[in-house]
């Protein structure tokens, strides 16, 4: 068997480290990656995101449970940053999951956002390809919502939740800054705390007055949940089951859906392989460091060198 | 651009034993050194380390102990990984253990064992000379 | 305590004298750039009556015996009765460890002390899947009160009292020695001792859990009840700084996470309906002393002043003996090296008698080979004797506090109440201590606390003889304590044995009484005797609480 057919029989080594030789750009993962596409788009893709602390990770991991308990297998894969300062990192999401390790359908991966741009996103979307691949029927991505990496993470899922917990008046402003209008489904995690009732007010408000939000019909439910002590978990199993049907209730939502997603997914796809195979070259050339003093010298400036340098490697002109 | 393979580290507490300062400050020095390091979490046993090991696809996994339990505990990973194939995982402990015992616990298949004291430069450096990304 | 007059004379000396220091550090400089505690509290180069100025010796110093307690709670101190010196023992089967506590009797000990093994601290038999290779390693294993019954046969448990150092299943060990004691027809009001049974500080720091935090209130205040109305002598809670320091905290987050907890527990037992004098007296407490000698005093000091503070001014206790702060004391495990491991001693002398000059009531000092395993007999005696030197040679037990008014000690107590009691108030603010856990701010704390020091170590900044500083190649052989190979197999069958002949039908009845109390609000300590004598074992009592309550997992903060 190759690898790519080990995948699909749902062997975890195998899967285990593709997503790893994904992750470290590896070439050869990209060949596996194309063997793979054909078996994709079968598992339903659910996306967490939220503000460290406001208990993604214990509500996944409870989510993880109901899903189990409804035959269905599930893929986690939960997204931690990077450390700007040592470029490593404590994936720690796994902890609060760990007691479904023995579990043979289900599989958790933690992954690192290594602080360059848009890599992660890119990275996860092949890793959600591999667990699609190998299977799994629900995968789950959580990350920490706070960069725009992270949003468009969640984006490519086909359901994307939000969770906040009470008294975060100030997380509540800055969600209208985007990712407000990510979400499919609002989650006020911790509901036993004060000012529960005001933060789902406050979310609600912000919600009718972006009309334009209904766009394809769906008005994103809000809930409340105590996910510590697996109440309110149900409910939101079942908003998704909602919002899929939901999408899956007309050709016209379903077949603007997937022109999104592949539009999506091939644009990111782009990016980042212009970054890596020209942006990376670019700056780490000789060229590059030698402009640089002749900006700091004064014998040009930024503008007509980024012109010279991006012309001359894509051998046209530049923008 | 080849990005540089990164070292994945699962540094675990199995047992029942929940002293877990000398596991916390490992993780933070492995961060601090450029590793992803995977968290366990607490009272793990050895099936769970294992299971998580592989999944993460770490190039090592860091036991702790402080309770005694490590001869039975440490060998236990590295006889479970033999089985599910994937001895090249590096294992290494830390935490209280008898002198007597280091050896066999070598023997056992335990590459090297810290005990309470160790710099953590050495740590980080002992990582770096015997631990390779896969690659 | 001082007049105007003389505070503006030292002003002007001092100085006139710092100029000279100047002067002579320009010559020679001093030899660390930066000096400080171990738990990097800033330390300056002399202490005059201008630090403590504002200090009134009758309200922030006072007598012994006498409001705000801070030089100690007895009128006579030790020059009375000395500290009780409870060794903490416990190793492989319950037979073994009552001979490790005959020993220690023989040899002048005066309280007990035991220590469990893994499963029977987590509330699991030794038969349970999670308790393979951890029978007997730590301390000793207890599965039924048989155990119970053997672990203290032969010794005068009417006389001495016993510590217990156990957590989440503290309430059914605790109901064992009670049916123990009475099967050997001693009343359960005759019995002293103590059970840890403090949960907060397990969330906290040393992560011995079972059930989450909110039942596990329930059950404590349950033992606080009983106790009150029915074990008089016993001390149901031992409210713990100890773990807390071993986990990495600095002092002060030691003094202050160990009071906000037991401020959490009385509030707790306030809502349960008991009057805060009724049962108040009988909470204790239990820290460390760390290597840095006048820290810790200060520590001590501190901590009694705050609590006599807290219990009079925010629960208006009215009895003294409310306001009291006793506390066992513990020798810094986490101090110790297992580099040249006689080193030890000496660091355990030096910290036992900063917790003597703290006026501990009780005092356990470490083994010089517990870095490496159990102590073994030899190296407990050294440590036991360590506390009899300090106590009847060295003559600091001869008068009471004798380092009270030391113009430094007297300054650092201050320092550090202050700076634990703006903790407290954060603590507070998130709405109490089980509040704080859930956020995980104490343990965020405490983890950030150790990673500096050991930091501070790695770059030589703080100094450990023959780690960082001093170091030798050689190896020195220390003599290890071995636990047979056999004893869990052994301990397995022996309790096999018990459920065989006990009745089996007894057994479920009172268990199934146990989870329909667990349900309704009962005290659960009848219950649980009623359980332990028919010789259900721990973890069958266990599993009702995990049952009934839920299970707590590690939330994995770091």
């Amino acid at each position: 068997m190759d690898i790519a057919e080990k995948i699909i029989s749902g062997d975890i080594r195998s899967v285990a480290r593709l997503i790893r030789d994904i992750d470290d750009n590896v070439p050869g993962s990209r060949e596996v990656l194309k063997d793979l596409y054909p078996s994709t788009g079968k598992a339903y893709v659910v996306g967490i995101t939220g503000s460290p602390g406001v208990g993604k990770s214990t509500l996944v991991d409870q989510m993880v449970t109901h899903l189990r308990a409804d035959g269905k297998t599930v893929g986690v894969l939960a997204v931690d940053p990077t450390s700007p300062f040592s470029g490593g990192a404590i994936l720690g999401d796994r902890v609060r999951m760990q007691r479904h390790s023995m579990d043979e359908g289900v599989f958790i991966r933690s992954m690192a956002t290594r602080g360059y741009f848009g890599g992660i996103t890119q990275s996860t979307r092949s890793a959600i390809d591999v667990l699609d691949a190998m299977g799994k029927d629900c995968i789950i991505v959580e990350t920490v919502g706070v960069g725009q990496d992270e949003i468009d993470i969640v984006q490519s899922a086909d359901t994307t939740i939000i969770v906040l917990v009470p008294g975060m008046g100030d997380d509540v402003q800055a969600l209208k800054a985007g990712i407000l209008e990510i979400g499919n489904i609002f989650v006020i995690n911790k509901a036993d705390r004060e000012g529960a009732d005001r933060t789902v007010n406050d979310i609600r408000l912000m919600i009718e007055m972006d009309e334009k939000r209904y766009k394809d019909g769906w008005k994103p439910p809000i809930l409340t949940a105590q996910a510590v002590f697996d109440k309110g978990i149900i409910e939101i199993l079942d908003e998704i089951d909602k919002h899929r049907k939901h999408l899956e209730s007309s050709a016209k939502i379903q077949s603007m859906r997937k022109y999104e997603k592949v539009r999506n997914d091939l644009s990111e796809m782009i990016k980042d392989k212009i970054i890596r195979d020209v942006f990376d070259e670019i700056i780490n050339s000789g060229e590059f460091e030698t402009t640089l003093q002749s900006i700091i010298k004064g014998e040009t400036d930024p503008y007509t060198a980024c012109d010279t340098i991006v012309s001359k490697k894509l051998k046209k002109g530049a923008a | 651009m080849n990005q540089k393979r990164k070292i994945r580290i699962l540094v675990a507490k199995p047992g029942l034993d929940g002293h877990d300062r000398g596991a916390r400050i490992i993780a933070r020095t492995y961060r601090d050194a450029g590793f992803e390091v995977v968290y366990s979490g607490l009272h793990q046993t050895p099936e769970e380390v294992v299971q998580a090991a592989i999944q993460e696809d770490v190039d090592m996994i860091g036991l702790s102990s402080l309770a005694g339990a490590h001869m039975y505990l440490f060998p236990r990973v590295v006889e479970l990984l033999h089985e599910k194939g994937a001895d090249d995982i590096v294992v290494c402990g830390g935490g209280i253990f008898p002198e007597e015992d280091i050896p066999k616990l070598k023997k056992a298949g335990i590459k090297e064992l810290f005990t309470p004291g160790t710099p953590l430069d050495k740590v980080v450096k002992w990582v770096e000379e015997n631990v390779k990304p896969r690659g | 305590m001082f007049t105007k007059e003389s505070i503006e004379k030292i002003d002007v000396e001092n100085k006139k004298w710092q100029q000279v220091y100047n002067k002579s550090v320009a010559k020679t400089p001093e030899r660390l750039t930066r000096f400080s505690s171990v738990s990097d509290h800033p330390v300056q180069n002399l202490y005059t009556p201008l630090d403590i100025k504002d200090l009134d010796y009758s309200n922030d110093i006072g007598f012994p015996n006498q409001y705000p307690f801070t030089r100690g709670v007895q009128p006579s101190m030790y020059r009375g009765r000395l500290w009780t010196m409870r060794m903490f023992a416990g190793l492989g089967s319950a037979k073994d460890t009552n001979k490790r506590f005959h020993l220690l009797v023989n040899e002048g000990q005066t309280g007990l002390s035991t220590a469990f093994d893994m499963p029977t601290l987590m509330g699991y038999d030794t038969d349970s899947p999670k308790s393979v290779g951890e029978c007997g390693r730590c301390g000793v294993a207890i599965d039924t009160l048989k155990d119970m019954e053997i672990l203290f046969e032969g010794l005068p448990i009417d006389r001495i009292t016993t510590s217990m150092t156990i957590n989440p299943p503290a309430a059914v060990m605790w109901a064992m020695y009670i049916a123990m004691a009475e099967k050997r027809g001693i009343r359960r009001e005759a019995i002293g001792g103590t059970i840890q049974n403090d949960m907060l500080k397990e969330f906290i720091a040393q992560k011995t859990f079972m059930c989450p935090p909110k039942p596990s209130m329930r059950l404590i205040t349950d033992t606080v009840e009983f106790a009150t109305k029915e074990v008089p002598r016993w001390n149901p809670i031992s409210i713990s700084g100890y773990h807390i320091r071993e986990a990495g905290s600095t002092a002060v987050q030691e003094l202050a996470f160990t009071l906000a907890d037991g401020i959490a527990y009385v509030e707790a037992a306030l809502e349960r309906g008991l009057a805060v004098d009724s049962f108040a007296p009988r909470l204790s407490f239990f820290f460390n002393s760390h290597i840095d000698f006048f820290e810790e005093i200060a520590k001590y000091r501190a901590a009694r002043r705050m609590w006599a503070k807290i219990m009079s001014e925010r629960f208006k206790a009215k009895d003294q003996r409310s306001m009291w702060l006793r506390f066992h004391t513990q020798t810094a495990g986490c101090s110790l090296t297992a580099q040249q491991p006689y080193n030890n001693v000496i660091r355990t002398s030096l910290e036992a008698l900063a917790a003597v000059l703290g006026g501990t009531q009780s005092l356990h000092t470490n083994s010089l080979d517990e870095v490496l395993a159990l102590p073994t007999e030899e190296a407990a005696t050294i440590a036991l004797r360590t506390q009899q030197i300090i106590a009847e040679e060295s003559g600091v037990a001869n008068t009471i506090d004798p380092l009270g008014g030391s113009f430094y000690i007297e300054r650092l107590t201050k320092d550090m109440e202050e700076e634990a009691f703006e903790y407290i108030k954060k603590i507070d603010d998130m709405g109490g201590m089980v509040a704080a856990i859930e956020r995980n701010y104490p343990q965020l704390e405490i983890a950030d606390a150790a990673y500096k020091y050991q930091k501070q170590i790695d770059s030589k900044e703080k100094t450990v003889v023959g780690v960082n500083k001093y170091v030798t190649e050689e190896e020195i052989p220390v003599e290890i304590l071995q636990i047979e190979a056999e004893l869990e197999e052994k301990q397995i069958q022996w309790t096999n044995q018990v459920k065989d002949t006990r009745d089996n039908k007894k057994v479920k009845n009172a268990l199934e009484k146990l989870g329909e109390s667990a349900q309704r609000d009962d005290n659960l300590m009848h219950p649980i005797i009623d359980a332990v004598k028919e010789y259900a074992t721990e973890q069958e009592i266990c599993d009702v609480f995990r049952e009934v309550f839920g299970v707590y997992r590690d939330p994995g903060v770091y």
